[in-house]
């Protein structure tokens, strides 16, 4: 049954050419456009995601006065506040040292500072840049503090846009998702409108609805794997140009690199097989269902309408 | 083979059948004749549950129609041959795909199916035509093609729905050979028809309906006179619209 339907859904698919490019166009068409969405909000969430790991530091500085133990118990206090991942005691020496790499060449000017200005401080790192604000106010009530300091705007911004963002593919996406499958339907439709005798002939003979359903089901789904192979494919090859040609350019100006290629081709690919094969059936099923009415109060209600 | 107890059946403005009662026997050549509109095609739906009775018992070899579940259906026309007055093949497959098909259908071996079709394809007397599509052969050719589909499964009944009346005289009286053949094997056959010649030539059981009535069974001629049934059972006359 299984080899009779999918050698069925290639002679098929073979024999209806003009309808199954059609198909295949449609879904492929949609799917373009799925995977550019699909990589740019990967990237966009690559991109944040950088963004945050930078910016989730709070910098606490102390006074002077604060001992190195007395700073450890502040961090142990620091620690059960809700939302920190972790405490870093940085001296006064280390942050120096810090400063004169970032400065590279220009470094040899803090030389000339008599004593070190820096203060100690305690870096802490909190789970999500949603929680740093909660931290940031438990942390102004702590003594010893001098100062902290935080990205809080930064950061509050990135986290609107990314957010901003991930809905907006969303939504773009499961728009794309409904018009698709509105599409394969619509087309499935067609063919199976254009073998509507063919159906009632196979009624005739005795055949059940899942036999005759079963070589379109088939047909179906091999369009949604051809179409999704074809998509996968392209956005691939296209992508990889892109990076080839942006890459770089996207690595300065973003810091942040773009996500590769390679490691994205099997997602698409199986995200696409799922729509693919998904869209494919659902369409074909639901397009069937008017013409498997073999419930035969349809045809005794089409033999009454035929009376009157 | 068939039987009809009391069958009615009323379409919203006229008469499908009315208390119709036949019994067809295993092995019976079967006319249905009768003005467009009489019922005939009533009947056929009837026996193959196209559509349902309003009331009485139909009986389809052993099994009471009336009430098979939609499910049963397709189990009820395996055991029936049927033959259309256009064919209905199935365009895109080729001759020996479209017999194929039906025992495809009831999930027969490759080997059983490559035994049988060429069987029957010699049967109707194409035996070389296998692998041509329907639209590449003549119109007694796909009868023939068609015949066979329904012969496949050696189904006890065999309904022909005008199965001539697309044909020229010369062809007709082919296929109409090829159906008394079968019938000489046993199968039976309910053949509804317009053609007077062929059914004075064959001398077979005539059941003539008209208006929903059977008005005549009997063996031999057509007793179908020139300007209808009218003139012949004219109590039996209806003035309302027919099929």
């Amino acid at each position: 049954m299984i080899g009779y339907n999918i050698k069925q859904a290639f002679t098929q698919v073979w024999r209806n050419k003009g309808m199954s490019v059609a198909s295949i166009f449609a879904i492929t068409a949609m799917m373009l456009i799925l995977g550019v969405f699909f990589v740019i909000s990967v990237n966009v969430n690559l991109f944040t995601e950088m963004i945050k790991a930078d910016y989730n530091e709070i910098e606490v500085y102390l006074k002077d006065e604060v001992t190195e133990t007395q700073a450890r118990k502040m961090m142990q206090q620091i620690e059960t506040f809700g939302g920190v991942k972790e405490t870093n005691y940085r001296t006064k020496e280390e942050a120096l040292r810090i400063l004169k790499t970032r400065w590279g060449d220009n470094g040899y000017l803090l030389d000339s500072l008599g004593e070190n200005p820096l203060p100690n401080s305690i870096r802490v790192t909190v789970d999500s840049v949603d929680s740093a604000d909660g931290v940031y106010n438990q942390l102004t009530k702590l003594d010893g503090v001098e100062d902290i300091s935080y990205y809080k705007e930064t950061v509050e911004k990135v986290s609107q846009v990314t957010k901003f963002l991930r809905y907006a593919a969303l939504i773009v996406m499961g728009f794309l998702v409904v018009v698709s499958i509105v599409v394969v339907s619509n087309t499935i439709k067609l063919t199976v409108f254009a073998r509507e005798k063919e159906i009632s002939i196979m009624k005739y003979i005795g055949a059940t609805n899942w036999f005759i359903r079963g070589p379109f089901l088939s047909e179906g789904i091999l369009i949604g794997i051809i179409s999704s192979a074809v998509s996968a494919g392209l956005t691939y090859l296209i992508y990889r140009e892109v990076i080839k040609i942006i890459g770089r350019e996207a690595m300065t100006i973003l810091g942040s690199p773009l996500v590769p290629a390679d490691y994205l081709v099997w997602n698409l690919v199986f995200i696409f097989l799922a729509i693919g094969i998904s869209v494919g059936a659902c369409g074909s099923i639901v397009s069937m269902r008017k013409f498997l009415d073999t419930d035969n109060r349809a045809a005794n209600r089409a033999a009454r309408g035929r009376k009157k | 083979m068939i039987e009809f107890k009391n069958v009615t059946k009323k379409y919203a403005s006229n008469v499908g059948l009315e208390n119709a009662s036949i019994r067809i026997d295993q092995g019976d050549f079967v006319f249905l004749v009768g003005p467009s509109g009489a019922g005939k095609s009533t009947f056929i739906k009837l026996i193959l549950k196209e559509i349902d009775a309003d009331s009485g018992s139909i009986i389809v070899d052993g099994k009471e129609v009336t009430r098979l579940s939609s499910r049963e259906i397709p189990l009820l026309r395996r055991r029936i041959g049927i033959v259309f007055q256009d064919f209905r093949l199935l365009p895109k497959k080729t001759v020996y795909e479209n017999v194929a098909f039906a025992m495809e259908i009831l999930h027969q071996s490759k080997k059983r199916i490559r035994n049988r079709v060429p069987q029957a394809l010699e049967l109707v007397g194409i035996p070389d035509k296998g692998d041509k599509y329907p639209n590449e052969l003549s119109a007694g050719e796909q009868q023939r093609v068609a015949i066979a589909r329904a012969i496949i499964n050696k189904p006890a009944l065999l309904i022909a729905d005008e199965p001539t009346g697309n044909l020229d005289p010369e062809t007709a009286k082919d296929i109409m050979d090829l159906l008394a053949k079968i019938n000489d094997t046993g199968t039976t056959v309910v053949m509804v028809t317009h053609a007077k010649d062929i059914v004075d030539r064959m001398q077979k059981r005539v059941v003539a309906i008209d208006s929903g009535h059977i008005v005549r069974d009997e063996y031999g001629e057509y007793g179908y006179m020139e300007g209808g049934m009218d003139e012949l059972y004219p109590e039996e006359a209806s003035d309302d619209d027919r099929l």
